[in-house]
């Protein structure tokens, strides 16, 4: 004797939120129904361990159906298949963008082809998150990228309008796209202690500063580029190292204003030219295509390592970032204050957010 | 007279990619009506195309406009291929006829494939001109508004209620033509749903001019069935209650003030049709004899020629009838049938139908009509207590009934044996149908009669005042053999019913016709039998198995108030004293109808405990709603009975016989079950019941689900008594007393779980007992039989040591723990199969409507009954366990109108469907009902909780409630009611032997398990208060550019006020696959396909500018599968009204709101 068939559809479209994120974590059924019985629903209900499968069937399938609308959520709200309120749709969209951060992490700057696809049981292996799971996060990274891809206008904003996702969710998903459109390298070992986060906030200043769309808000791809002009102005920034008075002039300034402020002055002052020397050779190495993408390994290497292994506080390094940032102001020659300003902007705060353990 | 159809289409959205190469799609759309079709011009490349076509218009009959349905279809264009079909669109333009309804289509429709499902959406507009708006109701009835709702529909007031309206239209079944073989699954399943869609219509419009011809302009209580009748055919049948309605014009007032004004009625009535006053004795006659108990029923001026359901005949042809299945479930009200005489009776009022009957008592003891017509034995299923009587015969051989003089001989013996020894009888029956027949046919009206000849309702819930008394629940089955249908037995023809197209099976509808009429008449004398004029709650049913067919029809026999029929009125109203002084509405429908002295069937009268003036039965079954001013103690529950009986396999004759014999079985267990159970909950009356029984190869499947109730003005029944055969027998007297326990808490728990404190009544009150007016009686009871014996059964044994129970048998064993294992809803929770919950009045907005289908698969092809009533009763007690999980969120809520539908699919697989409501409830707020009654209210907010399990004690005596019996503390002071002391119902003293003996047999053979009354004093406690929730609910989807169809089986939506019915949802779907398995299995197919069914009747509902849909109901759900082909098909009928609504805060949107769907709906978004 066994259950043949079994279905329950309700007008309104029912879901359990509960068994929604089973599924999205890629529990198979009988999996889900051994967690929600561990949960104790049952002794809540008082029901049998047949009708939590039942219903955890049920569910699973409408989830299937629904997926398929998912893809395009705009089209689930004027779908008529499922009649679902309207602030069940923003979960159930939200939750199936959602991504893990331990999954993102590993394939953040990939290049979402078929290669990296098949890769993802060992990503799956690695993070502990289920392969179904990893493939239905990898699918939305790249569906995301393809549709967002050719849009013009701001890219948070296309994602969000695209996918009704929430402002936070459609910031992630704009960090992914530029991190993916430009191959940021975020794999190698001295990066590991970054997290997602901090790369997305990263790539939030990138996107608001650096690129097109921070000049010109209506042009393809805007906020997916990097402002190629403004990478080759970069280059004049090289004169701060390559100008020895004005490095000098430019250290003294610096130190002058840091004096006294910090318990870490004699090693900035000490380390005040290599650092230097490195965050401006980043900015005039950021016209390569291959050094943009070590733009995060630079970082580490030439400025955040040398600092931690002087242990300089976060704020030691904001005291002597504002600083740096701000004494090349007052040098005479230096004629690249916007240029200047624009790129030290970002690579202040990227530095904060990054100058941690 | 024409009209004007306009269509205009504007634009497609998610169409599917119908080009590989592009991932595009090239569509276009040709719409067609009747014979004409337009095209669009083709889309390219686009997933969402703008036709934005011109208006396309159809110029035709009106009489089409009513059949027809408007086709849409989507095609992809292709250069160098057939276009391929994305999908297809059916518009029902029928609300768009009526003024009142709906004044244009404009919305998303859903584009469906049968064998793709839902294919993306098309947005279409439509609207109809109808020319020459007055006097075109010649072939057509545009105009006459139909509901699905089976009371009078909110903002609606009934001016008069015309009386019933039938009508079947057959056709072959497009899947069996020879064509099917060489097209495509697609065509042959469009072609059907075209078909239906076409017979519905036709259906629809004959229906409509019924109504017309009796001046009514409406159809309440429509109620449409298909059946797939294989090779045989394809049945469309309809059923309904015609009446005049008016609109109320505040559009808030509930239906409640339906006063009737004799004199509106139509003076066409009266010209109508010659024939028509020589026929019905309906109303007019009927009511005066009928309705009041006092008045003997022999007194019947018009049945005169007609022998009365008492006569002596009587008894005899309803044990011979085996036949009829009255089941009545009443419990004391089952009605017996006569069924051999109603042809004679009511058609042919002159002939000599006496004469026939008496003539083929005797000899028939089977079923005789059946034979006649069809040549396909009838089942009868006897109400229980005649069952009961085939039952003993069966088993035991020879039973001795002497009670009724007539019943004896014949009845016993031949029960189990319907089909074959009718020799003279059917002859007899033959020629007496084929006159009525040919009478009928003859008159030239024949489209009036049947409203007059059948005094039926298919209301279920009536205006305050409509229902006078309540009888009981009367039905009648009948097998038929489907393989008779090309020989019709009958030679008329009524052509108007033919289908043009199909002149092959012109005379199919008359066979069908005949059938149905034979149980309709049977209805109709059993519902005299117990001093009714009319029957309310009516409904029909099929169950259809290879070429055996199961016609069922069942309703509650009821005495109305003239006052609103049409000519009944003014006939009748002077002379009946008791319309004059009517009882108070509290209780007056369940004073008794009958004649005291001349019971149909013995019964244990009291004085209502109510107003203590008349008599009430001490149970009540019926198939309607709870009438809404009926006084109830506690609260209701949903009470199921389940049965399953294997059954040999077989063809023809010999599996319709086995079938016949197997039914009366059933309908007394399934009986003996609901009495139980209802005892079990200390409930006193069952409203909804609902009695199925299906066919399948091997087996056959009886459900029967009604909604307990405690009705203050009846009786409160006593309990249940286990007792043992051998009471010497130590150990087994221990086992009993276990049993005897378990059943006794069960009962103490079930009262407090539905707060059953019946309020105590003053010593005057209760008088005493009334004597049994049996052995007066006797002579003219004929039928007496019939009654239920069950109750009886209950009543006698507490005091008789003659019924001892074989306990020890592990069937009675088993019988009584499935009747302990019908586990309580969870804390929380109720649920019932009425519209509403009895006892529960404070609804909030929160709704929740579903449809779950399960199949189980019987892999042990060795099942006894045993096993199968448990496979059976698990299946259902499971899903609704699964159902209150499902909803745990609402809590605290009722799953409401649950209508359970069983299906033997294939051999071994077992199908239950359900449609029901969950609505939530407001626990804190006071759970009285918000007037008056201050009868049942106090106890059950007593927060005090005293139980006092009485052993032996009786009812309430006291006067004061609460207080003198908490005070009492001891039970035995404030009680020994009287009744209890006589009660015993055990004046089985003056019984006559024969019933004891009768009675004996029956416990011996079937129950083994006695019953005794035990009249309790307890005092339950309100629930415990759950968590009390809030009210869940507001949800508002505003922000959606889908308008929210809300969707229930109820007539209404609670805190919601319909302001507008747009017409009647009907529509039929097939859906078939190839590639189950990657569609999710069985499960997965049925899933999206009840989903996509859901989403279309929403998007019709929103098209016609509607937000709700009521009274919706899944009647068909039929489900083929091939697992091992991988393939599966499922047919789905669904129908309801559409209706625009708002909260009922809300003020009501102005005229030119209504106008326009669209925007009403917008504006009320936030209310659903």
């Amino acid at each position: 004797m066994a259950v043949e068939l079994d279905v329950f559809v309700g007008n309104t479209t029912i879901m359990d939120e509960e068994v929604y994120q089973l599924w999205l974590d890629g529990y198979t059924v009988n999996d889900a129904v051994k967690v929600r019985m561990e949960g104790g629903v049952l002794d809540e209900c008082e029901a049998s361990a047949d009708v939590l499968l039942s219903d955890t069937m049920d569910q699973y399938r409408t989830f299937q159906m629904c997926e398929r609308l998912l893809h395009s959520p705009a089209k689930l709200a004027n779908q008529l298949l499922f009649q679902i309120p309207p602030h069940r749709q923003t979960v159930l969209i939200e939750r199936y963008y959602a991504f893990d951060d331990a999954f993102v992490r590993e394939v953040l700057g990939k290049k979402l082809s078929k290669g990296t696809k098949k890769d993802l049981d060992d990503i799956s292996a690695k993070t502990g998150v289920t392969l179904k799971s990893c493939r239905r996060q990898f699918d939305n990274f790249k569906r995301v990228f393809k549709v967002v891809e050719e849009l013009k206008g701001p890219l948070v904003e296309n994602i969000r309008q695209h996918f009704l996702l929430s402002d936070k969710l459609a910031r992630d998903y704009a960090a992914i796209v530029f991190f993916t459109n430009n191959r940021f390298e975020t794999g190698k070992r001295k990066l590991q202690y970054l997290t997602f986060q901090d790369f997305a906030f990263c790539a939030g200043q990138l996107i608001n500063n650096w690129t097109v769309g921070a000049v010109d808000n209506m042009v393809e791809d805007m906020d997916v580029d990097l402002d190629k002009e403004f990478l080759q102005e970069l280059k004049e920034l090289k004169i701060l190292i390559t100008d020895k008075d004005l490095l000098d002039q430019h250290k003294s300034l610096v130190c002058t204003a840091l004096r006294g402020k910090t318990k870490a002055f004699n090693e900035m002052e000490a380390n005040f030219k290599n650092l230097s020397r490195g965050l401006v050779n980043i900015a005039a190495k950021l016209t390569n295509t291959k050094d943009v993408r070590d733009f995060f390994i630079d970082l580490v290497e030439k400025f955040i390592e040398p600092c931690r292994s002087d242990r300089w506080t976060a704020a030691d390094m904001k005291l002597y970032l504002t600083h740096y940032t701000n004494s090349a102001h007052i040098l005479d020659t230096f004629k690249h204050q916007v240029v200047w300003d624009r790129y030290m902007g970002v690579i202040k705060s990227c530095i904060f957010k990054m100058y941690h353990d | 007279m024409p009209g004007k159809l306009k269509a205009k289409i504007v634009a497609g959205r998610h169409l599917p990619v119908m080009d590989r190469a592009s991932d595009l799609t090239d569509a276009f759309v040709e719409v067609k009506f009747g014979n004409t079709t337009f095209k669009t011009d083709v889309c390219h490349k686009s997933l969402n195309p703008q036709w934005n076509s011109e208006w396309f218009k159809f110029e035709v009959d009106d009489e089409d406009l009513q059949d027809e349905p408007l086709q849409i279809t989507v095609l992809d264009h292709d250069t160098y291929s057939a276009n391929d079909a994305i999908g297809k669109v059916y518009i029902d333009i029928d609300p768009l006829l009526c003024t009142e309804a709906a004044s244009v289509i404009s919305g998303w429709f859903p584009i469906y494939d049968t064998i793709h499902g839902i294919r993306g959406e098309i947005n279409v507009l439509v609207k109809v001109e109808l020319f020459n708006d007055l006097n075109r109701f010649r072939q057509s009835s545009c105009g006459v508004k139909f509901f699905c709702t089976t009371s009078i529909p909110r903002c609606y007031r009934a001016a008069m209620v015309h009386g019933f309206v039938e009508e079947l239209v057959v056709n072959e079944d497009p899947e069996y033509q020879w064509i099917d073989r060489i097209r495509t699954p697609r065509a042959s399943n469009e072609a059907r749903q075209r078909l239906i869609s076409l017979m519905s219509g036709e259906l629809q419009r004959k229906i409509g001019l019924k109504v017309l011809e009796m001046g009514g302009n409406a159809v309440v209580g429509y109620l449409q069935c298909f059946d797939l009748e294989g090779e045989s055919g394809l049945v469309v049948r309809a059923i309904g209650t015609a009446c005049t309605l008016d609109k109320v014009s505040s559009g808030s007032a509930p239906n409640t003030n339906t006063h009737v004004h004799p004199n509106t009625a139509p003076a066409s009535n009266a010209c109508n049709s010659p024939s028509k006053d020589g026929k019905e004795p309906v109303f007019g006659e009927d009511l005066p004899s009928s309705s009041g108990p006092p008045t003997p029923f022999r007194a019947l001026p018009t049945s005169s020629s007609s022998p009365p359901p008492f006569s002596p005949s009587k008894p005899c042809s309803r044990q011979s009838s085996s036949s009829d299945t009255d089941l009545s479930l009443t419990p004391k009200t089952v009605e017996p049938k006569p069924v051999r005489c109603r042809p004679g009776i009511f058609l042919c009022p002159s002939s000599p139908t006496l004469s026939t009957d008496t003539l083929s008592l005797p000899g028939s003891g089977s079923v005789g009509c059946g034979h006649g017509l069809s040549s396909a034995p009838r089942a009868t299923t006897p109400p229980p207590p005649s069952s009961i009587h085939s039952d003993c015969a069966l088993l035991r051989k020879s039973v001795s009934f002497t009670e009724d003089l007539l019943l004896a001989a014949s009845g016993m013996g031949s029960g189990g044996s319907a089909g074959k020894e009718a020799g003279p009888l059917k002859t007899l029956l033959r020629q007496h149908t084929q006159t009525a027949l040919e009478q009928r046919g003859a008159s030239s009206s024949g489209l009036l009669l049947n409203a007059r000849e059948f005094p039926f309702f298919t209301l279920t819930s009536f205006p305050p005042g409509f229902l006078v008394h309540v009888g009981g629940v009367v039905s009648a089955r009948s097998v038929k053999l489907l393989d008779r249908i090309h020989n019709p037995a009958l030679g008329n023809t009524r052509s108007y019913k033919l289908l043009d197209w199909n002149s092959v099976t012109a005379d199919e509808p008359e066979t069908r016709d005949a059938w149905w009429e034979e149980i309709r008449q049977e209805i109709k004398s059993h519902a005299k039998a117990l001093g009714c004029h009319a029957v309310v709650g009516y409904s029909e049913s099929t169950s259809i198995c290879e070429e055996v067919c199961i016609l069922s029809a069942s309703g509650t026999a009821a005495i109305l108030n003239p006052r609103y029929m049409r000519e009944g009125c003014l006939d009748i109203g002077s002379t009946d004293h008791r319309f004059e002084d009517p009882s108070p509405p509290s209780c007056g429908f369940c004073h008794i109808p009958y004649d005291e002295l001349n019971m149909p069937f013995p019964a244990q009268l009291t004085y209502c405990y109510h107003c203590r003036r008349q008599k009430v039965p001490d149970v009540l079954f019926t198939t309607i709603d709870l009438p809404s001013e009926a006084a109830v103690t506690g609260k209701g529950c949903l009470i199921q009975a389940r049965l399953c009986r294997l059954k040999k396999k077989a063809q023809g004759e010999v599996n319709a016989t086995a079938i016949s014999n197997l039914l009366p079985f059933m309908e007394y267990e399934l009986h003996t079950q609901l009495m139980n159970k209802l005892k079990l909950r200390n409930m006193n009356a069952l409203f909804g019941l609902h009695i199925q029984i299906s066919v399948g190869e091997n087996m056959l499947l009886g459900l029967a689900s009604a909604t307990g109730v405690y009705l203050t003005a009846l009786p409160a029944p006593g309990g249940i008594q286990i007792a043992g055969k051998t009471p010497g027998d130590l150990s087994n007297e221990h086992h009993i007393l276990t049993i005897q326990k378990r059943i006794n808490d069960t009962i103490a728990k079930n009262k407090e779980l539905y707060q059953i404190n019946p309020p105590e009544l003053t010593e005057e009150g209760l008088g005493s007992p009334i004597p049994e007016p049996r052995q007066r009686s006797r002579l003219f009871r004929s039928h007496s039989e019939s009654s239920d014996e069950l109750s009886e059964l209950d009543l006698s044994h507490g005091k008789k040591d003659a019924f001892v129970l074989e306990i020890d048998d592990t069937d009675a064993v088993e019988d009584i723990h499935s009747l302990l294992t019908d586990a309580p809803p969870p804390t929380g929770f109720y649920s019932c199969n009425t519209e509403i919950m009895p006892g529960i009045y404070n609804w909030t907005s929160g709704i929740q409507m579903f449809t779950s289908v399960r199949v189980f698969r019987l892999s042990n092809a060795n099942l006894t009954n045993q096993g199968l009533n448990k496979i059976f009763t698990d299946l259902c007690e499971n899903l609704l366990k699964s159902f209150y999980f499902k909803l745990r969120s609402m809590i605290p809520c009722c799953l409401c109108h649950l209508n359970f539908t069983v299906a033997v699919p294939e051999e071994e697989l077992i199908q239950v469907a359900v449609t029901a409501v969950a609505m939530t409830f407001d626990k804190d707020q006071a759970q009285e009902k918000p007037a008056e009654k201050p009868i049942n209210k106090g106890s059950s907010e007593n927060e005090e909780q005293l139980q006092f399990p009485l052993e032996l004690c009786a009812d309430v005596s006291s006067a004061n409630t609460q207080p003198s019996s908490k005070v009492s503390g001891v039970p035995e002071s404030t009680n020994v009611s009287s009744r209890a002391a006589s009660v015993d119902y055990g004046s089985f003293a003056d019984r006559c032997s024969t019933w004891l003996e009768l009675l004996r047999l029956k416990a011996h053979t079937i129950r083994r398990g006695s019953v005794k009354t035990i009249s309790s004093l307890e005092r339950c406690s309100p629930l415990p208060e759950g968590r009390s929730r809030s009210l869940r609910s507001s949800r508002s989807f505003g922000g959606s550019s889908v308008t929210v169809v809300k969707m229930t089986p109820l007539s209404f939506l609670p805190g919601i006020r319909i302001i507008k019915y747009l017409g009647i949802i009907n529509m039929f779907f097939i859906r078939e696959t190839t590639s189950l398995r990657e569609e999710g299995g069985v499960s997965g197919f049925l899933h999206s396909f009840i989903a996509e069914v859901f989403a279309m009747v929403r998007a019709h509902v929103a098209a016609l500018g509607g937000n709700a849909v009521v009274s919706y109901s899944m009647k068909e759900c039929v489900l083929m599968e091939n697992p091992n082909k991988n393939q599966a098909q499922c047919l789905i009928n669904v129908s309801g009204d559409a209706v625009i609504c708002v909260r009922e805060t809300d003020q009501e949107p102005t005229a030119s709101m209504t106008n326009i769907g669209q925007t009403c709906c917008s504006a009320n978004d936030g209310a659903t």
